[in-house]
């Protein structure tokens, strides 16, 4: 009986597309890439900004972009089509912020918007900081020794 | 040339956190945090570095590149201030992106209504 259920469930379950899935992301993850380097190139050769500082302003602009592509409600659908081509970049970062800021804004500007916020990129920030201490100490005694 | 080397490389990271997202049971978030570890780990003996002189931009884009300039910032901090600069120095580089990312989702979510 059970292994009849199992079967019709695995006839009926959608088939993931691995290989097509992997390919968009592929794709739309180089376009961001390309996307990063003019905007790099961009900044550091029309506004003569030195590269440092060029490299944090594509990161604001990415960031800025997706912010207000995500608030018109357009960005949702572009994560649906090319899933981690859009959430593996800093552009994944700022749309689940602004996502969440979205969401929880009717429930308040203290209780809701700033308590949940940073609701999933919290966990980034605190895994990405909890991790280069680690590692930063490794390379710090390994220095010492 | 680097802009053939940034396609490939971002194109390669994102590739990778959809094949694990296709074949494994992690959400994005777990596949995000994944990265910026490795993105720490990569930078404590200066790989990443290398990867970002060779694929430009493309290495600056994705999310690991957010924990490389954390490691680099801490590091940095340390050469300069000593264990003080472990913890004055974490967030030195990427304060800009997560400053930004809460000022813009702020103002923006006080101006739009949610879209469904």
């Amino acid at each position: 009986m059970t292994d009849k259920y199992q079967k019709i469930v695995e006839r009926h379950t959608p088939e993931e597309n691995v290989m097509v899935n992997a390919i968009i992301a592929f794709i739309t993850g180089g376009i961001m890439g390309i996307i990063g380097q003019l905007l790099i190139d961009f900044y550091s050769s029309y506004m003569h900004i030195p590269s440092k500082e060029a490299t944090v302003c594509m990161l604001i602009t990415l960031i800025f972009m997706s912010c207000l592509l995500t608030s018109l409600g357009f960005f949702d659908k572009c994560v649906n089509f090319c899933k981690c081509g859009l959430i593996i970049p800093i552009t994944g970062f700022a749309h689940a912020t602004q996502s969440a800021a979205l969401e929880y804004r009717k429930e308040g500007l203290v209780m809701g918007l700033g308590a949940n916020m940073l609701k999933l990129s919290g966990a980034v920030i605190i895994y990405g900081i909890i991790g280069s201490f680690v590692f930063s100490l490794i390379r710090t005694l390994v220095g010492i020794i | 040339m680097i802009y053939l080397n940034a396609f490939l490389f971002c194109g390669f990271i994102c590739m990778l956190g959809q094949i694990i997202l296709d074949k494994t049971n992690l959400t994005p978030g777990h596949i995000t945090i994944i990265f910026v570890i490795v993105g720490t780990f990569l930078d404590v003996f200066n790989i990443y570095d290398r990867l970002v002189l060779w694929a430009g931009g493309g290495a600056l884009v994705p999310i690991t590149s957010f924990g490389h300039m954390l490691t680099h910032g801490a590091i940095e901090g340390y050469n300069e201030g000593g264990v003080l600069g472990l913890f004055t120095g974490t967030l030195n580089l990427t304060s800009a992106g997560i400053s930004a990312a809460i000022i813009f989702s702020f103002f923006f979510s006080l101006v739009f209504e949610p879209k469904d």
